[in-house]
């Protein structure tokens, strides 16, 4: 099936498999793999992105559901040479460590923020309850985000 | 000459808090992990993996599969014997008579876990691979699985015919003053416990799942490995001598690896699957692990029975100690599974002054299960874990304050070196200071204050505190130690320090990052050794063909071992430099000082000569010193003389409802020692990331099989690594006790979290139940689990792990719902720089 979408700006056009998922299209066929695979049970969210300025886990929807939407992935958030808020924020408080779950992480957090602009430390924490990371044990992470949401 | 390091105190580099160079890829997704690479014309592996824990292959037909669209080629194991020079490694024969089953990348007569490879499908895309796994048609004569380790020690149904027996080894160390001291010791004792622990097995689940790609270059033999590990170099000599090519025609790159906690320091299936295959069809090949796979053919951690027995004299001193250990190494021996248990056998007596007087003996076993082998602490958490729980069922014995009775077996700060009953010298410590450290943090004399009065009869909510002081024993390792103990390899690092004509510096390191911020630390270690920003310093690494020597990341040997290697190569540039400058500046060596990057004749301060000059004096080679060779560089390869020695006391607070056996963790204080921190920002992260592994243990994980040998847990949806909102923030201590072994007076971290953690949440639980007669709660202490252990003190009964953990590895609850942890959040992160002692 053929399907069109915008990627980070940039308008993509592509014949996908019905069966494809979002996740796998963006890394196979548009060519962007910053957005990771981590499970196989949508449990990790490794592969979260914006869709439609939602965060959502790209590998819970199919390619073809995403036709006609607007696609940010985590190669989308620095502009000029400058990193997203949240980028930095995870930077200056040291929230990755292999940094397999950051993109994720990161697209997630942003969600959350913009959903609760002023979280409290456990708003956080059961906000991105579905992103795991296996490195930071959390606390630089939470520290980034409430950090992020008080610049 | 007189070299002064830039200062550690103030205005230095050494202990700043400096943000991670690494950062920026990995926050934008330029970084490129190994599935992530583009490699044109690759072929991709699935892997027809057995269903049943222990099964005769009675046949395979791999023809409708092979008919598929896109597939190239289906082989079965018999179909690639002839690729193989020998079977896979096992690198750690513990003793002489240890029986290790020949084992192959794809089974041939048999499969001996869910999850052993069968058959190898090559497509020219993933999805067609994992396609045509399903129409390979493999017919199965089921066995009797073995999942139980005593089931297995009976030899009921022994798993490897050719071996007549399940069990591997047997392996004793019995120190004893003078014949019989064991023996008499406890029979003299005033007091003595007797426990047993069950270290459920865990499941790494590092975030990124393994990969790997082979390329040939078919003309010149060469073949490159890519994969996700985390033992570059360790692969390349253990894949070449598996599939019997020459060493020098293999590559290995590891690119961005995602995690490995263990996990990924191993020769697999899929590494020389990949490479055997690209050699045979002349191209690359590649495969990407799925999560699920992850769960059943990357090796698992833990598994072990545990017996520990105290013997104590009237003031509560421990005398003497016996542990029997039963391991379980599962279907097969992996790269170092063997020796992962004896690890823990110079940590039993923990941080304590055992005497002369100690009998240890391990057992390990064969299982139709996943393979074990290092996870995060290898050895040392279990054995952490049994004296930390043992000595609070001592105290409970004796009657006497869980850290009131540490504080009598500490091993006393004045008497470091301390040469341990083992005979291994342990570096420097100072337990009593950081358990005091902690005590504070944690308000310890407050907490027992508030027990008294809520924990009274009749009470829902009971409040506990646990505690739990451990030795790191890591820097892995002297190799002459290594060798004692059977060990295939050295322990050595190697690091090269180059500096450029522009002054730039080039450090090479043997080390092979894969989350620690190696190239931060690397660069800050040069900088306070050479003078130069850190900012000027590129470490090269985890690439055989640029860095080829090299030992690899694990048991936190990097800072210790690979990190002073990186010193030490600096100070033998500054040797080389002073020759430059000395020949230079018309002074003799001994006269000049080295500081802030620059050579200086001494009294002569305008006589002076920096770096960068020196660096491009050594590239134009135009005014050198008679026979010295035009180049600013050095190469180390460094073995240490001793183990390195983190130290630290953890203690948590919960408060445990009696009524849903749910846990709460108020408070999790972690006061670590390990020596000069050269990053504090990354020290710090180390241990919130080990700690939160350690309470996952006490809490949450486990590989849950069931009779039949299945596991239930093999995916992230049951399998319960933590979220965000299951665990608490982490509040940290430190106190800094440089080692006295090594010129930076470092020492490792990356396991101190995940050691200390388990048994100090378990003993705050029992801790909190203890007026209800619970002796010891399980581990993962479900809520489920939690209140199975509650009703059986309250009906009178036993209360003891092996009645709630049983020897069953089946149906037992080891996953429930996640349970809410957390709170107290805003004071432990405004607490996190409080109690530094440095």
């Amino acid at each position: 099936m053929e399907i069109s979408v915008t990627v980070n700006g940039t308008a993509h056009s592509h014949d996908v498999e019905p069966r494809t998922l979002l996740v796998h299209y963006i890394r196979e066929q548009v060519g962007l793999t910053g957005t990771n695979i981590g499970c196989d049970t949508s449990s990790c969210g490794a592969c979260t992105i914006h869709l439609d300025g939602q965060s959502v886990k790209s590998c819970t929807v199919l390619a073809v559901q995403a036709d006609g939407a607007d696609i940010t992935t985590i190669e989308g958030l620095a502009t000029d040479g400058e990193l997203h808020p949240m980028q930095q924020a995870f930077m200056e408080n040291h929230g990755l460590q292999c940094g397999y779950c950051t993109p994720g992480m990161v697209m997630a957090a942003i969600g959350l923020l913009d959903e609760n602009p002023s979280p409290t430390e456990q708003e956080v924490r059961i906000g991105l309850e579905g992103n795991l990371c296996r490195c930071t044990g959390y606390h630089n992470i939470v520290k980034a985000v409430l950090a992020a949401a008080s610049a | 000459m007189t070299v002064t390091d830039s200062p550690t105190t103030t205005g230095g580099v050494l202990g700043q808090r400096l943000l991670r160079k690494e950062d920026p890829a990995l926050l934008t997704g330029e970084a490129k992990f190994t599935a992530d690479l583009a490699i044109p014309g690759a072929l991709h592996l699935a892997l027809v993996r057995s269903p049943h824990a222990h099964a005769n292959i009675t046949s395979i037909d791999t023809s409708a599969a092979a008919a598929m669209p896109g597939v190239v080629a289906v082989y079965t194991g018999a179909d690639l014997m002839d690729a193989w020079g020998a079977p896979m490694p096992c690198a750690w024969p513990v003793t002489e008579d240890m029986k290790n089953p020949p084992h192959y990348p794809l089974a041939t007569e048999s499969a001996k876990y869910v999850g052993d490879g069968v058959a190898a499908v090559l497509a020219t895309n993933d999805t067609a691979a994992r396609d045509a796994v399903e129409a390979v048609d493999v017919t199965w004569e089921p066995l009797e699985a073995v999942v139980d380790l005593e089931d297995s020690l009976a030899d009921r149904v022994v798993i490897h015919p050719d071996l007549g027996t399940n069990r591997s080894y047997t392996w004793d160390l019995k120190v004893e003053a003078e014949e019989g001291a064991v023996d008499r010791a406890f029979a003299d004792a005033a007091f003595t416990v007797s426990e047993r622990y069950v270290q459920q097995r865990l499941i790494p689940m590092a975030m990124e799942p393994r990969a790997v790609a082979a390329v040939p270059q078919p003309f010149g033999g060469d073949i490159t490995l890519y994969s996700a590990t985390q033992i570059p170099h360790i692969l390349k000599v253990m894949s070449a001598l598996t599939l019997g090519i020459p060493e020098h025609q293999v590559r290995v790159v590891a690119p961005a690896v995602g995690g490995g906690f263990g996990s990924k320091l191993n020769v697999y299936a899929e590494e020389l699957l990949c490479m055997a295959l690209a050699r045979k069809h002349a191209v690359p090949v590649r495969w990407n692990e799925t999560r699920s796979e992850n769960a059943q053919a990357t090796i698992q951690g833990r598994g072990q029975i545990q017996h520990i027995e105290l013997a104590a004299d009237a003031d509560g001193k421990v005398v003497a100690m016996r542990v029997r250990l039963l391991a379980d190494m599962g279907a097969y021996l992996q790269l170092v599974a063997p020796g992962i248990p004896l690890l823990g056998a110079f940590l039993y007596a923990g941080v304590y002054d055992l005497p002369q007087a100690y009998d240890f003996s391990c057992t390990a076993v064969f299982t139709t299960l996943t393979p074990t082998d290092a996870y995060r602490g290898a050895g040392r958490p279990e054995a952490t874990y049994a004296i930390e729980r043992a000595m609070d069922a001592l105290a409970a014995e004796i009657g006497v304050d869980p850290l009131e009775l540490r504080r009598r077996n500490y091993i006393q700060a004045d008497a470091y070196p301390y040469t341990a009953f083992t005979g291994l010298v342990y570096d420097s410590a100072n337990h009593p200071q950081g358990a005091d450290i902690a005590a504070d943090l944690a308000d310890y004399a407050g907490v027992r204050q508030r027990q008294t009065s809520q924990n009274v009869n009749g009470a829902t909510k009971r409040l506990g505190i646990g505690v739990s002081s451990y030795f790191e024993m890591c820097g892995l390792a002297p190799s002459r130690v290594l060798a004692s103990l059977a060990y295939s390899a050295g322990g050595w690092e190697a690091a090269t320090v180059r500096v450029l004509p522009t002054s730039k510096v080039q450090v090479v390191t043997g080390s092979t990052p894969h989350g620690q911020g190696h190239e931060t630390a690397w660069s800050m270690i040069v900088a306070h050794k050479l003078g130069v920003s850190p900012d000027d310093v590129d470490v090269l690494h985890s690439d055989t063909a640029i860095s080829p020597l090299g030992m690899d990341t694990y048991g936190s040997r990097s800072l210790p071992v690979g990190g002073v290697a990186v010193a030490m190569a600096c100070d033998k540039v500054i040797d080389k430099a002073a020759q430059i400058a000395a020949h230079q500046l018309e002074a003799d060596v001994a006269d000049l000082d080295f500081a802030g990057g620059a050579f200086t004749v001494k009294g002569s301060p305008d006589r002076s000569m920096p770096l960068a000059a020196i660096a491009f004096e050594a590239f134009t080679a135009h005014n050198l010193p008679d026979g010295l060779e035009p180049n600013l560089e050095a190469q180390v390869s460094y073995d240490p003389p001793n183990f390195s020695w983190p130290f630290g006391t953890h203690m948590c607070v919960v408060e445990v409802d009696v009524e849903t056996g749910d846990v709460e963790v108020l408070k999790y204080v972690a006061v670590d020692d390990c020596g000069v921190q050269v990053n504090p920002l990354i020290v710090e992260g180390q241990v919130h990331g080990g700690v939160i592994q350690g309470l996952a243990q006490a809490l949450y994980e486990e590989a849950v099989y069931d009779s039949e040998g299945n596991l239930k847990t093999s995916t992230l949806a049951e399998y319960m690594v933590p979220a965000a909102s299951d665990v608490p923030p982490v509040t940290m201590g430190h106190s800094v006790t440089p080692s006295p072994t090594n010129s930076l007076g470092v020492k490792g971290v990356g396991e101190a979290g995940t050691i200390g953690a388990a048994p100090a949440v378990i003993n705050a639980i029992v801790d909190a139940l203890s007026g209800l007669g619970v002796r010891d709660v399980p581990m993962p202490a479900s809520p489920f689990t939690v209140w199975k252990v509650i009703n059986e003190a309250r009906a009178g009964g036993s209360s003891d792990a092996t009645d709630a953990a049983g020897t069953e590895v089946g149906d037992h609850e080891g996953v429930t719902a996640r349970t809410t942890v957390g709170g107290g959040g805003d004071e432990s992160t405004a607490n996190e720089e409080n109690g530094s002692t440095s």
